[in-house]
């Protein structure tokens, strides 16, 4: 289907937006005819801090995750535990354990899981450099908080066989029954899983 | 369990049909090509939520017509239920249980246990070893559902295994052992219970076929994997560089066989048709006993061109088996109403006969 446009920079436009995920033509053409609407600053915002974020910014030495700056904001934290890693997938993760206000270690962004199916090795993920930074700072805990599919699982034992040799110890986030849900409604394999690793009630 | 009304409309060839069944054999008799096959296709198509032959739902609507309908009210010894199944070109298919549509059609595969035999299955005979495990997954599936669970994330795994064959640049060997350990994990619970399934269904085939055959032939059903060489995991460490140049995996449950054997020889070179047909029966009706143990009702028995190829002794054999108390409701296509009536006769169970012609059935008296 090859539609027309009236303008080859309307049609342009149309490309650039129709390239992003979960844009098609037609959404690229609504987003593009709003643009054009707008006043003459707040496209050149748009437009700049677009070209902005692609030029200036910057993963963190330590943790990998976007920065401003070249030590990010929890890594350069004095009050945080620097002994402490929580490993996830990308930045995403690290703002959704943010917002939960319970960790007070750092991070350590790997930039994907391993698939080699997708073309994604170890090599092209930060491990090696989870390993160094591991035994340079001699970190006493790696928590493991990746997604419970099958390359997140296949992710967090490469990395477990990978540091099983340092003396540091090795945790994983509890997966089982969502908070507010109903017992008849958990799918067998959680539900199953949460009573083979069950732990001892505290009553608090 | 059994299916007392049968409604159908626009489906293949049949643009409407309102029949009542017995609860014993049901014997559909026409012509070729006038809608035999397509009728036991409309029962198949109830209990599975798909045709057997045609996987693609807008092609089993009738040429012309806009939708198919399949209703059926079926009895159990406990319960009367009504299953409704509705397609509409474009449209997302419906499956109505007791007029309450289901969220998922995976939750209506297995309320209608269904056993078909067709002509098609001499695809287990001739075809590679994985229509046979095709096979054996499918009866463990329908009563062992962590069985499936743990097959996925074996392919998973294998297939995370081949991408990693495939790639040219230095290989991690750690990130093998990940996959490897992964797969001979899951390997050993599978290769555990497919071995399981086949101690209890091979007995049972045996016995069948020997019915069947009057006790002629020697048959054997043997169950062959890598695993009983040894663990899984250091067969595929030692075969790593092979498969690398190979691309692929060579070792695993993925190649698991099911050994066919007739006198001591592979059937595939040694059977007859007669035989082969015979072979299959016996492993359907094998499938059916399974089936009846795990769900502890009498399932259907769909027997499409069953005389084809078969000595008049064999047949009458099957007719004789099938009409027992062992099995419960049974429908049958023949063309040929003499042989099929004079078979019945034979028998102390309940017939009903139908008359199929361009589409149209019609109920004899």
């Amino acid at each position: 289907m090859n539609t027309s446009y009236p303008s080859q920079l309307l049609e342009d436009a149309v490309q650039e937006f129709s390239k992003l995920p979960g844009i098609g033509k037609k959404t690229a053409l609504r987003l593009v005819l709003h643009l054009l609407k707008q006043n003459q600053e707040d496209v050149h915002r748009f437009g700049s801090a677009l070209i902005r974020l692609k030029e200036e910014v910057c993963y963190c030495s330590e943790c990998h995750n976007i920065s401003d700056q070249s030590l990010c904001p929890i890594c350069q934290d004095q009050n945080r535990n620097h002994k402490q890693l929580c490993v996830v997938e990308n930045i995403r993760e690290v703002m959704a354990v943010e917002n939960t206000g319970q960790y007070r270690g750092v991070y350590h962004v790997l930039g994907g899981l391993i698939s080699p199916m997708d073309g994604v090795g170890p090599s092209q993920l930060e491990i090696e450099s989870l390993v160094a930074r591991v035994r340079e700072h001699e970190a006493d805990e790696v928590i493991l908080a990746l997604p419970a599919t099958m390359e997140g699982d296949t992710t967090a034992f490469y990395i477990y066989r990978k540091l099983a040799h340092l003396s540091v110890e090795i945790t994983t986030i509890a997966r089982g029954i969502a908070v507010g849900d109903e017992l008849e409604y958990a799918d067998e394999i959680t539900l199953g899983r949460s009573i083979t690793h069950r732990i001892v009630y505290k009553g608090n | 369990m059994q299916i007392s009304r049968l409604s159908i409309l626009n489906f293949k060839n049949i643009s409407e049909a309102e029949l009542g069944f017995s609860p014993g054999l049901n014997c559909f008799v026409g012509r070729n090509g006038e809608g035999k096959t397509n009728l036991l296709d409309a029962l198949y198509y109830l209990a599975f939520c798909k045709s057997h032959n045609n996987p693609i739902d807008t092609h089993n609507i009738k040429h012309d017509a806009e939708f198919f309908m399949i209703q059926a009210e079926i009895h159990t010894e406990s319960a009367t239920m009504e299953v409704h199944c509705a397609v509409k070109r474009r449209q997302k298919k419906v499956f109505k249980f007791n007029k309450k549509e289901y969220p998922r059609l995976s939750e209506h595969i297995g309320k209608i246990p269904l056993v078909l035999v067709s002509p098609s299955d001499e695809d287990l005979i001739r075809e590679g070893s994985e229509e046979r495990r095709r096979f054996m997954d499918m009866v463990i599936a329908q009563y062992d559902a962590p069985y499936m669970e743990s097959l996925v994330a074996y392919n998973k795994a294998l297939q995370q295994r081949n991408a990693l064959l495939k790639e040219e640049r230095l290989q991690d060997e750690s990130l093998f052992d990940v996959y490897e350990i992964k797969m001979d994990m899951e390997a050993e619970f599978i290769q555990k219970k497919r071995q399981a399934f086949l101690d209890g269904f091979v007995p049972v085939f045996e016995q069948y076929y020997h019915r069947i055959s009057g006790g002629r032939e020697a048959i054997r059903l043997e169950y062959t994997s890598h695993l009983m060489e040894g663990d899984l995991q250091s067969q595929l460490k030692s075969c790593r560089q092979r498969d690398g140049y190979l691309g692929y995996t060579t070792r695993g449950i993925h190649k698991d066989e099911l050994k066919m054997e007739l006198d001591g020889y592979p059937i595939k070179r040694e059977g007859s048709q007669g035989q082969n047909k015979s072979f299959l029966i016996a492993m359907k009706l094998a499938q059916y006993d399974f089936l009846k143990q795990h769900t502890g009702v009498r399932p259907l028995l769909l027997l499409d061109d069953l005389f084809d190829k078969l000595d008049s002794h064999r047949v009458e054999r099957i007719i004789q088996l099938v009409s027992g108390n062992d099995f419960g409701q049974i429908f049958i296509t023949d063309t040929n109403k003499d042989h099929l009536t004079h078979l019945l006769q034979k028998t102390d169970g309940t017939y009903r006969f139908f008359h199929v012609e361009n589409g149209s059935i019609t109920q004899e008296t």
